[in-house]
């Protein structure tokens, strides 16, 4: 294959509007550019929900919004930040870095991919228009039997019910993806047990993806049974029992925990040990802690349920198992203190984001293990402290560590280096604005404050608290705009990031950046672990020679197609037909029908869609 | 070509894979674990309320376990057929793949033409979808399971246009190698429902 030095003017310049070439890539790096915009969107939208909340909570007794709102609100909060901000800012990692970090050209089923892009895209636009008609308002857990049509007349949880179910299938279909990709796709050379740690915790998490979510899909449309279809799976007065929709809930729910912090445990191994100049300390025991992590994901879900009266035997065998999670848990803080012990340590923003990130997850990690103990949690569950516990383990944990990668792996992306000084502003005012807003909200809820209340009555001893949450929330919102100022910023500037700006271990350092389409113009070969620092290594030097750009000759890539996106279209159409009332006497409408329809016409048209019929290179 | 739902980028152009199977071989298994959660879930909730007839009909006063015995004996020989038309595929033996095929085809559609005489038998018997927790966990389950039969019967019968317009090489014979995985999935799940749902309700 040619390596012909590349003119500047000289590109593959397509024949298509910028919109079009967008909106039919199937180019990995794309797709992942697009998912981490539009999940910073819903971050922001997410985000401003948050602010409304403690603005009304600032003082007792405040009117800002009114409880039906602030349900909305809190609801939509949860569901936003969990399903359309962290999972999809993953999902960006995942798409751009999973193939360079394992050699490849590309993932296995690249139109697949951009069709899991189009349906997350569609699915949380569908939610968040709920707010013209009434936003979800039952929680992000939607229980039943107060998210039934009996209590949830309106079609608030309807825009839940069938949402979820439109994202879930966008995970499923990346969760297939990925794991295909990661065993399948791997450069020469790259056994499993070499695999950077950001790749196997990935391959972990769509592991969780597809065990765990087919049991949400089948509780949600179970719910969307009683609400749209008259059955009574949930509602007592109909001989159905609550209790089964937590249980689906959470074999669902735990495990989602879990999809929801492993991509951040990969991205801090990874730059640790960059930054610390030492090999990630223990490997193998990070690689069996996290899949022993996951494996124990699928059997601690009840101890969300401690207050329903399970009895004492399910109490102590879910204590039990809860507890046994901090062990692997352990073993990777332990293993990350290991990387940095006796490093030459590097205080690059990455850095700070990610010892920041060890801080504050052991502080979620312990009060998580309080929640192990049943009769500690009957005291805790549903107050504030349940509250502050998961906003150190997810933003504490995934938002740091998604920050940290932002910066580590923001040249690669985009050819620019971020600011190192308005980082660390962006750190500082961070950490301690996160500290200052959830810290206080775990002695709001011992002092028993429940979680879920549009206001309170003075004077009980926690006016203070709620208080400095609120303060500390408006203060990460400013830490955000340093964030958004720090990239428009270095984006505006002409200053190019070279092709390994950090001395990095894994292969995507090796290639321009930002990449080319082809990534890598020869496959490379792997034999050992942190493939790039043995290169250098053998090349007597610290940074390997600038790559060159090459002009792509004789490199296959996929082309573009439109189908993916009509196919996530005709998905849209086909759940969007359930919330449109009709006199048929079956549980669906001619919308749905149309759908359907749209759906499987898509799906055979890219069958047959011919894999090379746009390929730009030749 | 088809390629059904699934892509298959480009490995077409012979990249090698790390492990020795084909990337949609491998994604069509990884989806049937995650449809094996999907429908382990479903008999779940089946098991859950298959005691709660309250005053409609329960399982021994509409159950037909003749015709449901065929229907599940016609789905097990599905599952042979398939093989064989596999078999032919893969020698270039478009006889063979022809008869086997069709005859493949032909039981999907007599098995999804049975679920639909069932329901709609059992619905003129007195049980609607919501006329009892019973009712309404036995429709979703075998609905879906339904359903899986008829998308595959249809990717069946897409690959055997396929396979008439000579469009089936043996070289293409992955093509329906990933159906037939996907059709033998479908049976498994009734080898579970059946005696599940039909013949230990009865049994109670």
């Amino acid at each position: 294959m040619a390596t012909t030095v590349l003119e500047p003017a000289h590109a593959h310049v397509a024949k298509r509007s910028v919109l079009v070439d967008w909106l039919t890539t199937v180019d990995h790096k794309k797709i992942g550019i697009m998912y981490g915009a539009w999940a910073f969107l819903f971050f922001l939208i997410g985000g401003v929900e948050a602010l409304i909340i403690r603005a009304q909570l600032a003082k007792p007794e405040a009117s800002l919004v009114s409880p039906e709102l602030y349900n909305q609100l809190f609801t939509m909060h949860g569901t936003t930040m969990i399903f359309l901000a962290v999972m999809p800012l993953s999902a960006m990692f995942f798409n751009f870095f999973i193939p360079l970090l394992i050699g490849a050209r590309d993932v296995a089923f690249p139109r697949l991919n951009a069709m899991s892009l189009w349906v997350f895209v569609l699915g949380g636009l569908f939610l968040n228009a709920s707010f013209l008609w009434g936003a979800p308002n039952g929680g992000w857990f939607g229980y039943a039997p107060l998210s039934s049509r009996q209590y949830s007349p309106g079609v608030n949880m309807d825009f839940w019910v069938i949402g979820l179910q439109i994202l879930g299938i966008a995970s499923l279909a990346a969760g297939v993806n990925f794991f295909t990709t990661i065993l399948n796709m791997r450069a020469r050379g790259m056994t499993l047990m070499r695999m950077p740690m950001f790749v196997w915790t990935t391959l972990i998490t769509q592991v969780l993806v597809l065990l765990a979510f087919p049991v949400i899909t089948v509780a949600l449309i179970l719910l969307m049974a009683d609400r749209l279809f008259g059955t009574s799976f949930f509602s007592v007065a109909g001989g159905g029992d609550p209790m089964l929709w937590q249980h689906l809930f959470w074999v669902f729910g735990h495990p989602e925990v879990y999809i929801l912090i492993l991509p951040a445990f990969g991205i801090i191994s990874e730059i640790l040990p960059v930054f610390s100049r030492k090999p990630l300390f223990g490997y193998s025991a990070m690689v069996f802690s996290s899949s022993f992590i996951a494996f124990l994901g699928f059997g601690v879900w009840s101890h969300h349920m401690f207050s329903t009266g399970m009895g004492p035997l399910a109490d102590s065998f879910f204590s039990l198992a809860t507890m046994l999670i901090a062990i692997p848990t352990g073993v990777k803080i332990f293993n990350w203190i290991g990387t940095i012990w006796g490093g030459s340590v590097q205080l690059k923003t990455p850095m700070y984001f990610s010892i920041g990130f060890i801080a504050m997850f052991i502080m979620g990690g312990l009060s998580g293990v309080m929640h192990a103990v049943a009769p500690a949690d009957l005291q805790q569950t549903d107050t504030y402290f349940v509250v502050a516990h998961f906003h150190y383990v997810l933003f504490g944990g995934s938002i740091f560590a998604l920050t940290a990668g932002a910066y580590y792996w923001w040249p690669k992306m985009f050819g620019k280096m971020l600011d190192e000084g308005l980082g660390k502003l962006h750190f500082w005012l961070m950490m301690i604005a996160f500290n200052l807003t959830f810290f206080p909200m775990h002695f709001a809820g011992l002092l028993g404050m429940p979680r879920r209340i549009y206001t309170y009555p003075g004077g009980l001893g926690f006016d203070i608290y709620n208080l400095m949450a609120t303060v500390g929330a408006f203060l990460l919102a400013g830490s955000l705009l340093v964030f958004m100022w720090n990239v428009i910023k270095t984006w505006r500037s002409d200053e190019r990031a070279p092709a390994d700006p950090w001395n990095g271990a894994t292969l995507e350092w090796t290639i321009p950046s930002p990449p080319q389409e082809w990534n890598f113009a020869e496959e490379p070969v792997v034999a050992e672990k942190d493939p790039v620092w043995a290169m250098k290594r053998a090349a007597g030097t610290r940074q390997l020679p600038e790559p060159a750009l090459v002009d792509g000759k004789g490199i296959h890539m996929p082309g573009p197609s439109w189908w993916p996106l009509i196919v996530s279209i005709g998905i849209l159409v086909f759940f969007v037909g359930f919330m449109i009332k009709h006199t048929w006497a079956f549980p669906f409408g001619p919308v749905t029908i149309v759908g359907f329809a749209l759906t499987v016409f898509g799906i055979f048209k890219w069958a047959y869609e011919p894999v090379d019929a746009h390929a730009t290179h030749h | 070509m088809t390629t059904a739902a699934l892509d298959h980028g480009h490995d077409a152009h012979a990249h090698h894979t790390s492990l020795p199977i084909d990337n949609r071989k491998l994604a069509i298994w990884t989806f049937i674990a995650s449809e094996c959660l999907f429908f382990a879930t479903l008999i779940s909730t089946f098991m859950v309320y298959r005691d709660s007839t309250g005053t409609g009909p329960g399982p021994k006063d509409i159950f037909e376990v003749p015709l449901v015995t065929g229907g599940t004996a016609v789905l097990l020989f599905s599952s042979f057929f398939v093989v064989m038309a596999l078999d032919g595929a893969q020698q270039g033996n478009r006889k063979k793949l022809l008869t086997w095929l069709s005859l493949t085809v032909l039981c999907g559609l007599f098995f999804a033409g049975m679920q639909v005489y069932e329901f709609w038998h059992f619905y003129h018997k007195g049980l609607g979808y919501s006329t009892n927790l019973f009712g309404s966990a036995f429709y979703t389950l075998t609905g879906f399971h339904g359903t899986h039969v008829a998308l595959g019967t249809l990717w069946l019968a897409t690959v055997l246009k396929d396979a008439i317009k000579g469009d089936l090489p043996p070289k293409k014979a992955l093509n329906l190698e990933i159906a037939a995985l996907y059709w033998h999935f479908v049976d498994v799940v009734w080898i579970i429902i059946f005696p599940v749902v039909y013949l230990m309700s009865l049994g109670r």
